[in-house]
C-alpha cells in the first residue's frame, strides 16, 4: 500500500483548472461554514449547559431579522454558485468549433474508439496533446459513461442517440478512463487509459497503423455502394429519394409540416427507422436498416454523408462558383 | 421535575393483554410500533450485513474476494433493503406511529385498522423482497436503470420492483392516516401552530408520500412489464426511451430523500428543545422550511441528469432550483443552533445524537451544493463523492435521528431506563466511525473513483482501507444499541412519567401509557416547547 497517497486529481486538460477552482471555493466555504456552525454549538453547548436539574432555558423565541440574514447570505452564494457552475457546465458541454471528431462505441464491456483517420483501439485512447478533441459517442446495449477524471469530464453512453464529450488536454502521459455508470457484471473492468502525446508523436503513432486504418468517409462510400443506397439516392433531386448532398446542417420540412436541423442524430435515425421522419415531397419507400448495419457501420455511413455537405469555409476554398449553385439549390428545396 | 414512577400493576399497553394473539392483531398504534421496529431492525441488520461485506471486498483493489456478479447483488440488495426496508419506514412508522397520536393527544391514529393493514403489506413486501433475495437476488443498483435492469439484467427485477411496488402502499396508508388524524384529532386547543415540530414533519412527510409515491408505483409496473414481458418502453430498439425511466425513477426518488430526512429534522428539532429546555428558536420558520422542503423537493430532480444528455437548459433549472432547496435546510441548522444559545443544555445520549446529527448534516448539505454546482457535477458524478453525500445525509442524518429519537422515546416505549453509560460509548462510536467510514469517500471521489466498482486501481486503497477500518467501528456502534435496548425491557430501571423534564403531551401521560394514551382528555393552553409554562405534576392518576 502506497504510503504518501494523493488528495488531488492529476489536472490534464484546459477544463480541469476551472473545475478545481469551484471544488477549492466549496471546499473553504465548507470549512467556514462547518467551523462556524459547530463552533457555534460547542460554545453554547458549554457555556449553557445544565447547572442545576430544574433550571430552564430563557424565554428567547425568534428573531425576523436573523432569520432573513440568514436566508439571505446563503441564497447569495448559492446563487453565485449556480452561474459559475452553469458557465463551466456550458463550456464543457459545447466543443470548440475546431475540435476534431472522434468516435466511440461503448458495449459490455468494452470501449471501442476510432481516429478521424479511421485508426481503431480498444480500452486505451491516443490523443494530441493541445488540440480539442470531440467524441461522438453511442452504446450497443446498456447505458456507459464516458469518464476522463484527469480532464474532469464525463458523459452518459446511451443506446439510440448521441451523445458528445470533448476535452483539450494539457500534459502529455497516460491517464485514467472509466466507464461510471453501472453496466453489469464488469462494469469496473470497463476502462482503460487515454494517452496524451505530444502532436508530434501523435502523428508517429497513427502512422504506425496507418496500413491497416481506412479513412471512415472512404469506408462510408463503400458501404453505401455496397447497400445500394444509391439507387434511391443521386446526385441531384429527381431520384426516389431525396439527395444527400449538401444537407447536413440544413433544415427539413417533414410531410407532417414540422421541420428538423439535419445532424448526425438525425441521419442516424432516417438510416434506421425511416418511417419515423418522411421528408415532405417523397413516399415512404426506404426500407428499415434497425438491426442490419452495426453502430461502427452508421457511424461511417454518418461520415460519408457529411463529407458530401463540405462545411461553407472549406467549400468556398474549394470553389467559390459551386457554393454559390449550392445556395441556389437550397432557395429551390425550400420551395418545393 | 416529575418523580412519579409508574406503578407496575398499573394498566400500560404493553400489559392490557398478553399472547401472540394480541401482538399480530393489535390496533394499538403504539404495539404496531413495536412491530415495526422488530422489522425494521431486522432488515437494518440484513443491509447491515451486505455493507459489511462491501467494504470487505474493497479491502484490497483486486476483486478477489466474491465474484463481480456477487458484489453487484450485494450492493443492490444493500440499497434496496436500507431505501426502501429501513430508512423510509424507520422513523415515521416506528417512531412516528408510537408519537404522533401521544403528541396529539388522541387515543390512537385516525384509522387503526388501516394502521394494521400497512404493517402486514410491508412484511408481504418485505417476504417478497427476501425470496428475491434467496432466489438470486438482484443486480442493478437501487436505481433499476434501464435499458440494463429492463433488457439485459436476468435477475430478480420484477420480484423485487413488486415488492418496492407494494411496500409503497404501506407507506401511502401510513401518510393518509397521519395527514388525517393531524386535521382532525388534535385535541383541544392544539393549534396548527402549537404543534410540535415532529407533528409538522411527519404531515410534510405523508404529504410527499401521497404525491410522490405513486408515480414509483407506475414507473415500478412500467419496468416490470419491460422486464418480464419485453414490449420496450425504455427499450431503444423498440423506439423505446431508457432516460425516460431516469426523469420517473427520480420524481419519486428525489422527494423521497426528503420522506427519509424530514422526520429525522422533526426528531432533531424534539431533541434539541427538550436537552435545552427552551422553545426551538425560530418555530415558525422551521414550520416553513418543511413546507418549502416539500414543495421544492418535487422540482429538483433533474439534478440527477446532468451527464445523461438532457438539455443544458433544463440542467440549468433543475440546478438553481436544488441550490434552492439548499436555503430551508440551512434555516433549521441555524434555527437548531440558536436554540442552545441560552439554553439549559444537558448532554443525555439523544441529545449527543442531535448535536452529531447537526454537524453531519451540515456537511451533508453542503456537499448537496457541489453536486448541484453542474459544472462540478460532470466530474463527481457516479463517483464515490456522491456515496459520501448521500450517507451523510441518510446515514449521519436519517439514522442519527432515528438513534437519537429510539433512546429519547424509549422510556415511554418501554417504561424502562436504557444505560446511559452505554448509550454514550455508542453515540460515540457511531459518530467517530461514521465519519472515518464516509470522510474518505469524499477524497477518493474527487480522485475520480467510481461508484459501483468491484475492483479499482491501487492508488484508490488508502482511502478504503480507511473506509472499511471505520465501518467496523461503526458497526460496532449499531450493534450496543441492539443489546443494551433490549436488555434494559427487562433488566432496566423502570422509567418515570418524564424523565427527561421535557414538555409535551407525551410527557404527561404514564411511561408505558395506557391503551388509550391518556387517563383524561388532554387540553392544550400553551405553544409547543413553552417551558416557561411547564405542568407542575404530570397529569396521571
Ligand atoms: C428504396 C429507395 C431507398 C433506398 C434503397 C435508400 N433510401 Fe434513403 N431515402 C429514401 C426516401 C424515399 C427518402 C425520403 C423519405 C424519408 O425520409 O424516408 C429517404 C431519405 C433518406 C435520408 C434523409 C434525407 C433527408 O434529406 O432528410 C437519408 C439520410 C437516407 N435516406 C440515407 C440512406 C442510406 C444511407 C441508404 C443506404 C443504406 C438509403 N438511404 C437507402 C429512399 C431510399
Ligand atoms: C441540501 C440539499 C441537497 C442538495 C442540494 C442535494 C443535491 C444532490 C445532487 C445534485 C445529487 C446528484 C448527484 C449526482 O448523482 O451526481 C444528489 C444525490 C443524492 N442525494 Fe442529495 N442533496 C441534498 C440533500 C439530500 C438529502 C437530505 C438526502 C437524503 C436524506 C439526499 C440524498 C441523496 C441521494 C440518495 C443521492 C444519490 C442517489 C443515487 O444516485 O444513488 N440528498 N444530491
Ligand atoms: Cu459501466
Ligand atoms: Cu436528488
Amino acid at each position: 500500500m502506497p504510503l504518501d497517497f494523493p488528495l488531488f486529481p492529476e489536472a490534464a486538460s484546459t477544463m480541469a483548472g476551472q473545475v478545481d477552482a469551484i471544488y477549492l471555493f466549496l471546499v473553504a466555504l465548507s470549512a467556514f461554514f462547518s467551523i462556524l456552525i459547530a463552533g457555534a454549538v460547542v460554545y453554547c453547548a458549554v457555556r449553557y449547559r445544565r447547572r442545576s436539574d430544574d433550571e430552564i432555558g430563557s424565554n428567547l423565541h425568534g428573531s425576523l431579522l436573523l432569520e432573513i440574514v440568514w436566508s439571505a447570505i446563503p441564497l447569495a452564494i448559492v446563487l453565485v454558485l449556480f452561474f459559475w457552475g452553469a458557465k463551466v457546465f456550458f463550456a464543457q458541454s459545447r466543443p470548440p468549433a475546431d475540435a476534431i471528431e472522434y468516435t466511440a462505441i461503448g458495449k459490455q464491456w468494452m470501449w471501442k474508439f476510432q481516429h478521424p483517420d479511421g485508426q481503431r483501439e480498444i480500452n486505451t485512447l491516443h490523443v494530441p496533446k493541445g488540440q480539442p478533441i470531440v467524441i461522438k459517442a453511442i452504446s450497443q446495449d446498456v447505458i456507459h459513461s464516458l469518464y476522463f477524471p484527469a480532464f474532469r469530464v464525463k458523459k452518459d453512453v446511451i443506446p439510440g442517440r448521441y451523445t458528445t464529450v470533448w476535452f483539450e488536454a494539457t500534459k502529455t502521459g497516460s491517464f485514467h478512463l472509466f466507464c461510471a455508470e453501472f453496466c453489469g457484471a464488469e462494469h469496473s473492468l470497463m476502462g482503460g487509459q487515454v494517452v496524451v502525446l505530444e502532436p508530434e508523436d501523435y502523428e508517429r503513432w497513427l502512422a504506425g497503423g496507418a496500413a491497416t486504418a481506412q479513412a471512415p468517409e472512404e469506408a462510408g462510400r463503400q458501404l453505401f455502394d455496397q447497400l445500394a443506397c444509391g439507387t434511391c439516392h443521386g446526385e441531384g433531386d429527381g431520384g426516389r429519394g431525396p439527395s444527400l448532398h449538401d444537407i447536413y446542417g440544413e433544415e427539413v420540412r417533414l410531410v407532417d409540416g414540422r421541420t428538423v436541423t439535419i445532424d448526425d442524430q438525425y441521419l442516424r435515425e432516417s438510416i434506421l427507422t425511416p418511417a419515423e421522419k418522411i421528408v415532405d415531397g417523397y413516399s415512404p419507400l426506404m426500407p428499415t436498416y434497425q438491426g442490419q448495419i452495426s453502430e461502427e457501420n452508421v457511424f461511417k455511413l454518418i461520415t460519408y454523408i457529411k463529407s458530401l455537405s463540405p462545411s461553407p469555409e472549406d467549400a468556398a476554398e474549394a470553389n467559390p462558383a459551386e457554393n454559390a449553385a449550392s445556395a441556389a439549390d437550397e432557395a429551390t428545396e425550400e420551395t418545393l | 421535575m416529575s418523580t412519579l414512577i409508574t406503578d407496575s400493576s398499573r394498566s400500560n399497553y404493553l400489559n392490557a393483554a398478553y399472547g401472540i394473539k394480541s401482538w399480530l392483531l393489535t390496533k394499538d398504534h403504539k404495539r404496531i410500533a413495536l412491530l415495526y421496529l422488530v422489522a425494521v431492525s431486522i432488515f437494518f441488520s440484513v443491509g447491515g450485513l451486505f455493507a459489511a461485506l462491501i467494504r470487505l471486498e474493497l479491502l484490497t483493489p483486486e476483486g478477489d474476494m466474491v465474484q463481480p456478479d456477487i458484489y453487484n447483488r450485494l450492493f443492490t440488495m444493500h440499497g434496496v433493503i436500507m431505501i426502501f426496508f429501513f430508512l423510509i419506514p424507520a422513523i415515521p412508522a416506528v417512531l412516528g406511529n408510537f408519537i404522533l397520536p401521544l403528541m396529539v393527544g388522541a387515543k390512537d391514529l385516525a384509522f387503526p385498522r388501516i394502521n394494521l393493514a400497512s404493517f402486514y403489506v410491508y412484511v408481504v413486501a418485505g417476504i417478497l423482497g427476501v425470496w428475491a433475495l434467496i432466489n438470486g437476488g438482484v443486480d442493478t443498483g437501487w436505481t433499476f436503470y434501464t435499458p440494463y435492469s429492463s433488457m439485459y439484467s436476468n435477475t430478480q427485477v420484477t420480484l423485487v420492483a413488486m415488492a418496492g411496488f407494494i411496500a409503497g402502499f404501506s407507506s401511502i396508508m401510513t401518510a393518509v392516516n397521519f395527514i388525517v388524524t393531524v386535521h382532525r384529532m388534535r385535541a383541544p386547543g392544539l393549534t396548527w401552530f402549537r404543534m410540535p415540530l415532529m407533528v409538522w414533519a411527519l404531515y410534510a412527510t405523508s404529504i410527499i408520500i401521497m404525491l410522490a409515491t405513486p408515480v414509483l408505483a407506475i414507473t415500478l409496473v412500467m419496468l416490470m412489464l419491460d422486464h418480464s414481458l419485453h414490449i420496450g418502453i425504455f427499450d431503444p430498439a423498440q423506439g423505446g426511451d431508457p432516460v425516460l425511466f431516469q426523469h420517473l425513477f427520480w420524481f419519486y426518488s428525489h422527494p423521497a430523500v426528503y420522506i427519509m430526512i424530514l422526520p429525522a429534522m422533526g426528531v432533531i428539532s424534539e431533541l434539541v428543545a427538550a436537552f435545552s429546555r427552551k422553545k426551538v428558536f425560530g418555530y415558525t420558520f422551521v414550520v416553513y422550511s418543511s413546507l418549502s422542503i416539500a414543495f421544492l423537493g418535487f422540482l429538483v430532480w433533474g439534478h440527477h441528469l446532468f451527464v445523461s444528455g438532457q438539455s443544458v437548459y433544463a440542467g440549468a433549472v433543475f440546478s438553481i432550483l436544488s441550490m434552492l432547496v439548499a436555503i430551508p435546510s440551512a434555516v433549521k441548522v441555524f434555527n437548531w443552533t440558536a436554540t442552545l444559545f441560552q439554553g439549559s443544555v444537558s448532554y443525555q445520549t439523544p441529545m449527543l445524537y442531535a448535536l452529531g446529527f447537526i454537524g453531519l448534516f451540515t456537511i451533508g448539505g453542503l456537499t448537496g451544493v457541489f453536486l448541484a454546482t453542474m459544472g462540478l457535477d460532470t466530474h463527481v458524478h457516479d463517483t464515490y463523492f456522491v456515496v459520501a453525500h448521500f450517507h451523510y445525509v441518510m446515514v449521519g442524518g436519517t439514522i442519527m435521528g432515528y438513534l437519537g429519537g429510539l433512546h429519547y422515546w424509549w422510556p415511554k416505549i418501554s417504561g424502562k431506563l436504557y444505560p446511559e453509560f452505554w448509550a454514550k460509548i455508542s453515540a460515540l462510536l457511531v459518530f467517530v466511525g461514521f465519519n472515518l467510514t464516509f470522510f474518505p469517500q469524499f477524497i477518493v471521489g474527487y480522485l475520480g473513483m467510481p461508484r459501483r466498482y468491484h475492483a479499482y486501481p491501487p492508488e484508490f486503497q488508502v482511502f478504503n482501507v480507511l473506509s472499511t477500518a471505520g465501518a467496523s467501528v461503526l458497526g460496532l456502534g449499531y450493534l450496543l444499541p441492539i443489546i443494551y435496548l433490549t436488555w434494559s425491557m427487562r433488566y432496566g430501571k423502570k422509567a418515570p412519567a418524564n424523565p427527561w423534564g421535557a414538555v409535551g403531551l407525551e410527557w404527561e401521560t404514564a411511561s408505558p401509557p395506557p391503551t388509550f394514551n391518556f387517563d383524561d382528555d388532554p387540553v392544550v393552553e400553551h405553544e409547543a416547547y413553552d417551558y416557561h409554562h411547564r405542568p407542575e405534576e404530570p397529569r396521571v392518576a
